[in-house]
């Protein structure tokens, strides 16, 4: 085995595990909460801009660049993102799901507008270069390279795991299984529905926030159109083939999406002629949407499903089949 | 006899001792659109009594159940918990005020083990905040220990010990009633708002449900039950409010409104000979 194929490997876990944090985060959100939040790909974006604007080199004209340690821009980004996603939980979160699903898609196509024009402080539709990479100094070694990277995003996707899976566990974590399975009987056991979405919603926010500052980090560059719902399509996908509701899971399914994603891309690049290959790329996402199908109508729950969790459907194929709301989301609109 | 208060004759809001009620309703309405479902209804339920809440479908009883519970806000009028007004606190609050309700439908967290359904009704715990879980672990697990403690005693207490790892949505019908008594007892209120814990309930099980209530009851708890069931309202509560078109019709002992003839119109849909009245 060559060392340049262990490298890619490596690099490849690498930007899987990028995507497992995101999808950990909306595991919270979704998962564990209820919560239909397809605005994912801005929070990312938020996480992303943020820890680049702390870390990198200043450049004359734009705002930030401050240079900092690339630990503060993390922190910077989970902390952006959380109080992001707080604030847009608490004017959002009555919503009924389908509501709240517009509400976040709105929200994300904003993000990605305001990017896309504050050229002044995002770079415009040119990004923000010359981001910081952990273990720079080792980039002329590609293997050692990739593997510190790797080693550094495995301790990072293990320390979430283990975060909440804990807090999946504790009485915090009860309480939004509670609120999830049936509102108004949790709220009649003193759970206020309002206080719990709003901190899961954050948290989550958080987690995709960090994500992003973490993916940021590993490519070093950053522009607008990373953060296309596209994104959200991808991490969707990821969580519901690992199954909603499952850390593992969650981290399955990006691990297997994402290599799904590569591989699709290197069948475009051996098979459609070479003038051909731009529009070819597009078989990626059909090849996606069919795994995504084919997941959603012989195995919903997932690869790895909730212990002991019901089968619970998006809302719209809810209301597709007929099946009852009752187990996801508030009522109100 | 215990005490018999009455809107209509606007009775002090104390018992004949001079004890405040531990809950009371003074002119609560609510309307929705132009139907007054509840119409200006007061009621008392004094320390340790069981008071039956009676009427026709469509009385008005499970709305001002939850106008009580905080499901639903009052137009207008007052509810008051030990004396401390509640009419405007989130239903959320009401729990650890000391005001519990079960649902007329059993409302379980069905793809949670009975286990977690009752531990999910403590109060007050520290491991509810996110923060708290990493800062303060070994009070986290300290009051988990209790809680589960508390839980399975009150899971057997209520006959459903076999089942504790099981989630429920396994349970029957009546289970699920009793496990809501175990579910709303975890967080040790003072008033329990029971809504028709006989409805649908095989009779081999109501005679447990009623021993449990009868249980709660000793324990120091007052109960405002709705029933349709005559037999068991006879049996546990020595009053009875009959409630119709939104308001209070009469209150008194079981016998009183047994031998009450408006109450058999208006419940039973008869008119009552006089000589049988």
């Amino acid at each position: 085995m060559s060392l340049e194929f262990l490298a890619y490997c490596a690099f490849f876990l690498t930007v899987a595990l990028t995507y497992a944090v995101i999808v950990l985060g909306l595991n919270v959100q979704w998962g564990q909460t209820g919560l239909f939040n397809v605005g994912v790909a801005g929070f990312v974006a938020v996480g992303a801009y943020v820890s680049a604007l702390l870390t990198s080199p200043a450049v004359e004209g734009r705002f930030g660049g401050l240079d900092l340690p690339i630990l503060v821009g993390w922190l910077g980004a989970f902390v952006a993102a959380g109080l992001l996603s707080a604030l847009i939980g608490w004017m959002t979160i009555r919503l009924r799901a389908d509501y709240l699903a517009i509400s976040t898609f709105g929200i994300a196509v904003t993000v990605q507008l305001a990017v896309l024009n504050l050229e002044d402080v995002t770079g415009g539709p040119f990004g923000i270069s010359l981001i910081p990479r952990p273990f720079g100094d080792l980039a002329g070694r590609s293997l050692a390279f990739s593997l510190a990277n790797l080693a550094l995003l495995v301790a990072v996707v293990f320390g979430l795991y283990l975060m909440l899976q804990h807090l999946a566990k504790s009485p915090w974590g009860r309480a939004l299984r509670a609120i999830r399975e049936d509102e108004m009987a949790a709220e009649a056991l003193g759970k206020s529905p309002r206080r719990f979405r709003i901190e899961a919603f954050a948290l989550g926010g958080a987690i995709m926030g960090l994500g992003g500052a973490a993916q940021a980090h590993f490519i070093g560059f950053i522009a607008p159109e990373n953060y296309l719902p596209m994104l959200t399509f991808q991490v969707w996908a990821m969580l519901i083939v690992g199954g909603s509701g499952n850390n593992r899971g969650a981290i399955l399914g990006a691990l297997l999406v994402w290599a799904l994603w590569a591989a699709s891309s290197a069948l475009v690049e051996a098979l459609a002629p070479a003038g051909e290959q731009a529009r070819a790329a597009s078989l990626q996402t059909v090849i996606i949407g069919v795994a995504l199908c084919a997941i959603l109508l012989f195995r919903p729950q997932g690869l790895l499903p909730e212990p002991g969790g019901a089968r619970r459907r998006l809302p719209f194929l809810r209301r597709w089949r007929g099946t009852p709301a009752a187990t996801t989301g508030s009522d109100r609109t | 006899m215990q005490s018999v208060s009455s809107a209509a004759d606007g009775a002090a809001h104390t018992s004949a001792g001079g004890v405040p009620p531990v809950l009371s309703a003074k002119g609560v309405a609510r309307r929705f659109g132009g139907n007054r479902a509840v119409d200006g209804m007061s009621l008392d339920l004094h320390g340790g009594e069981i008071v039956g809440l009676i009427g026709p479908n469509g009385a008005g009883k499970t709305t001002f159940f939850n106008l009580i519970a905080g499901s639903l806000v009052p137009d207008t009028g007052e509810i008051l918990l030990k004396g401390e007004r509640i009419e405007h606190q989130p239903a959320a609050r009401r729990l650890a005020m000391g005001l519990g309700r079960t649902f007329q439908i059993p409302r379980p967290f069905a793809g949670m083990s009975i286990l977690d359904n009752v531990m999910a009704a403590a109060q007050n715990q520290t491991g509810e905040s996110i923060l708290r879980n990493f800062l303060q672990p070994s009070t986290v697990r300290a009051e988990e220990r209790a809680a589960r403690e508390r839980a399975r005693a009150l899971i057997e207490f209520v006959t459903l010990g076999h089942l504790v790892d099981q989630p429920a949505r396994v349970l029957s019908g009546g289970q699920r009633k009793l496990l809501e008594l175990a579910r709303v007892m975890m967080a040790e209120p003072a008033v329990i708002l029971l809504d028709e814990p006989a409805a649908g309930v095989n009779p081999a099980l109501l005679d447990v449900i009623i021993d449990r209530i009868v249980e709660i009851n000793r324990r120091g708890v007052s109960i405002l039950l709705i029933e349709h069931n005559m037999d068991m309202i006879a049996r546990l509560c020595g009053r009875i409010v009959v409630m119709a078109s939104g308001r209070e019709l009469a209150a008194g002992t079981p016998a009183e409104i047994m031998a009450n003839r408006e109450v058999a119109e208006a419940y039973l849909g008869e008119v009552v000979p006089e000589a049988a009245t």
